[in-house]
């Protein structure tokens, strides 16, 4: 254990959670928290949920951070099995912040909530001294109404692993608006709300997650090592734009680990699949969804997550331990 | 040549591999390649061309060429010590060298002196810019690399000389690859039947660097790119010199690669470097393996600038058979640390951390059981 | 250690020696320090955002043809 706290405990992934686990957990044990979920459910029928943004830039192609705050904790409510309908809002300001931008970003989250169907109810604000706060951060914490209690350990073999849509765009729209290796790349996040997969609860599907920091990969080996049977996806079925193809191959990166902000990946029963991902293609959101796996029968053991490659081979994904490095050499 | 897809075609990796489990039928011997470069042995692991080539009766060793890997934890700790101990330092280096452990952490976690910061470079020519962007600040490039990235070092390095950038400076690890290829031959401790050369490496320094192998110690070798193709292709090569009994080194990588090389890299590698001895991981002292900045260049040099005292030693962290792993005396999984105590959410080793040693390839893309 | 990308020269400047790649439409800064005569629509291999290597197309396509060769005997 460090004695100061180093940036790569936040970035997400092993290194992040089992921090959360040994030094955070420890001082509230309570049964909620043990599931380590990123929704809690409560007595009552509540999801109660909370996220922090502190993107940077917080302005990109496809959004900006108050759209992101919205979206995020929206997300994590319907993927728990819960239909978003409150939200709280706290921000903290730098000195200096242009009051043109936080404008932006108030409209910004309007529009959003709007879109998601939920409400702002309640908020706080704080401004900090110029150099104590990277121009703004967003904390929403959202509540909505359970509809499903998804348990990983009635996945079966057969079961198929639908995704909603193309990995990554909202990492590498964020890399090109830093301006990280001078990349350009015509993209724009993929942030939006998944709230139109709700009703895929009541059409049968068994688990959802969106897929954020650590990407497809990390979130399917998370569901590998709950789940009781081993998950195998194909490596050619997975959607992909061309231009995170291109900044995978030019930055050395790996979209299976790239993070997203409007894509989740369902667990459906096998009969159900077809229906449900024909569905899901008639949203806008839903067009270039695909069914890219299963939960296994024959191959594998219990907590792997296998990938087919494009070349015929199988080879086993492992989680992102942190943040994501651009390998050159 | 737009489309990269033939080259990683299913059927074309079929046919290939068709073609050669029907020539490594006619052979008696086992056949054993090494692969000499880290980012070949990524890419067979990531395709599953290890367990396919294993079925055709072809087993791939892979080799020292990962410059993370072969980079002792002297020189991490140097880099590590710039930035935790120097204020208003910036320490830019490329990804996958923040995450070597050393025995006081590893880049990535550790926690900067004021002002400073570790920051990732796709590029050295962004360490130059942020040199020229940062005026308060010193900035050091972490190098390290093979011939494919020692001309790009070469050139920060000069570029900083000639516009006299007083807060720049390059820590440089770099290893030039036909020495170690010498010394894994010449101690004898490794059967294999030939190599396969790095294709990027290669575009650099041609093809006469390797000519000694084939005419001093019998083994064939072949040049190949980086994708599934280009491998197999390579291969095919292989076996057929093999079955020849004409060993040479063959050219598999014609449209990125010419017999001289590129004369212009090499022309700055020459004006800007010298030859060294340098102390692989593993390996120990080889001669004239490794590259250092001319006494002329010593303002640009991090270690003659600070002062730095680097006295590398190939002895690993303890237990750590990251350097037989190298050599290719044994498989990740014979190292009694793999997948206990040394996993990529713990290295003990930079076989684990790098995207391309040995041990992280095997243990992420390794073996799953049909 | 050997990742390089194949993709196509879509600005120069030839006092600076820098431009820009092009590789399926992402375009990238690239150092041409390394090659003589780089010229807008030249082929190269791009590693660490220098361009050390021409692609060769006569040789990419004859490469080509092997492989589309060996993938119809299968």
């Amino acid at each position: 254990m460090t004695a100061r706290i180093s940036l790569e405990l936040g970035s997400g992934g092993k290194t992040m959670r089992d921090f959360i686990a040994g030094t955070i957990l420890p001082a509230f044990r309570n049964r909620e928290l043990a599931g380590l979920l990123d929704a809690s459910h409560l007595p009552g029928g509540i999801a109660f949920t909370t996220d922090s943004y502190v993107v940077d830039p917080i302005v990109f192609p496809g959004g900006d951070i108050g759209k992101l705050a919205v979206n995020g904790t929206v997300n994590d409510l319907v993927v728990s099995g819960a239909v978003p309908r409150f939200l709280s809002l706290g921000l903290i300001l730098e000195e200096g912040l242009e009051a043109a931008d936080l404008d932006r970003i108030l409209r910004s989250i309007r529009k959003a909530a709007d879109a998601a169907g939920v409400r702002i109810v309640t908020g706080d604000t704080k401004v900090v001294r110029q150099g104590q706060g990277d121009r703004i951060y967003i904390n929403t914490s959202g509540i909505g109404a359970v509809v499903a209690e998804p348990n990983p350990r009635r996945l079966r073999p057969g079961d198929r692993l639908i995704l909603t849509g193309t990995l990554g765009e909202h990492s590498l729209a964020i890399l090109t608006a830093r301006g990280d290796f001078g990349i350009e790349a015509p993209v724009r996040s993929d942030c939006a709300p998944l709230t139109f997969l709700l009703p895929f609860w009541k059409a049968g599907a068994l688990w959802m997650r969106d897929i954020t920091r650590g990407g497809l990969a990390t979130i399917l080996t998370e569901l590998a090592e709950q789940a009781p049977h081993p998950l195998v996806i194909e490596e050619e079925r997975i959607p992909l734009s061309k231009a995170v193809r291109a900044a995978a191959d030019l930055l050395g990166i790996d979209p299976l680990y790239l993070a997203c902000e409007g894509r989740a990946i369902l667990v459906v029963p096998e009969k159900k699949a077809a229906s449900i991902l024909a569905r899901i293609r008639r949203h806008p959101l839903g067009r270039r969804a695909a069914i890219i796996g299963q939960v296994e029968g024959k191959t594998g053991r219990p907590g792997e997550l296998l990938l087919r490659t494009a070349s015929g081979g199988l080879r086993l994904l492992e989680p992102l331990t942190s943040e994501l490095l651009p390998r050159i050499c | 040549m737009r489309s990269m897809e033939a080259f990683r075609d299913r059927k074309v990796v079929a046919g290939l591999l068709g073609e050669i489990a029907e020539r490594r039928r006619g052979l008696p011997a086992p056949v054993r390649i090494m692969e000499v470069c880290g980012t070949h042995t990524m890419t067979i692991h990531r395709h599953g061309l290890k367990g396919l080539l294993e079925a055709a009766g072809v087993e791939m060793v892979s080799g020292p060429g990962c410059p993370v890997c072969i980079t002792p934890n002297e020189i991490h700790e140097a880099a590590l010590g710039l930035v935790t101990g120097r204020e208003n330092t910036i320490l830019a280096t490329f990804g996958d060298m923040t995450r070597v452990p050393t025995r006081r952490g590893s880049l990535q976690a550790a926690v900067p002196a004021r002002g400073s910061a570790v920051r990732i470079v796709y590029s050295p020519d962004e360490s130059l810019a942020l040199a020229r962007r940062n005026p308060d600040k010193e900035v050091v490039f972490f190098g390290v690399g093979f011939e494919t990235t020692i001309p790009s070092i070469a050139f920060v390095a000069k570029a900083a000389a000639a516009e006299r950038l007083a807060n720049y400076s390059v820590l440089a690890a770099l290893w030039v690859i036909p020495p170690p290829l010498k010394a894994i031959l010449t101690a004898g401790e490794v059967r294999i039947s030939g190599f396969l050369y790095p294709g990027h490496v290669s575009a650099i320094i041609g093809t006469e660097p390797y000519e000694f192998v084939a005419r001093d110690f019998g083994l064939p070798g072949a040049v190949a790119g980086f994708e599934p193709g280009d491998i197999l292709l390579g291969i095919l090569s292989l076996l057929d010199q093999i079955r020849d009994g004409r060993p040479r080194v063959a050219n598999e990588y014609t449209r990125a690669v010419r017999p001289e090389g590129n004369p212009v890299a090499r022309a700055l590698m020459a004006e800007m470097l010298d030859p060294a001895d340098a102390c692989w991981r593993g390996l120990g002292v080889i001669p004239a393996s490794g590259l250092k900045l001319k006494p002329g260049g010593a303002a640009y040099d991090a270690e003659a600038k600070f002062g730095l005292r680097i006295e590398p030693r190939p002895t690993d962290l303890p237990g750590c058979r990251c350097g037989d792993v190298l050599r290719g005396v044994i498989a990740p999984p014979a190292c009694p640390l793999f997948g206990r105590a040394c996993r990529p959410d713990s290295p003990c080793g930079p076989c684990m951390v790098s995207f391309e040693g040995a041990c992280l390839v095997h243990h992420k893309y390794g073996a799953a059981r049909p | 250690m050997c990742l390089g990308i194949p993709s196509k020269v879509i600005e120069v400047d030839p006092a600076l020696k820098t431009g820009r790649i092009d590789y399926l439409g992402t375009k990238i800064k690239t150092n041409f320090a390394l090659l003589e005569d780089v010229k807008v629509g030249d082929w190269v291999i791009v590693h660490a955002g220098f361009a050390i290597s021409r692609l060769d197309e006569s040789d990419a396509l004859e490469t080509l043809d092997l492989l589309r060769e060996v993938a119809d005997k299968a």
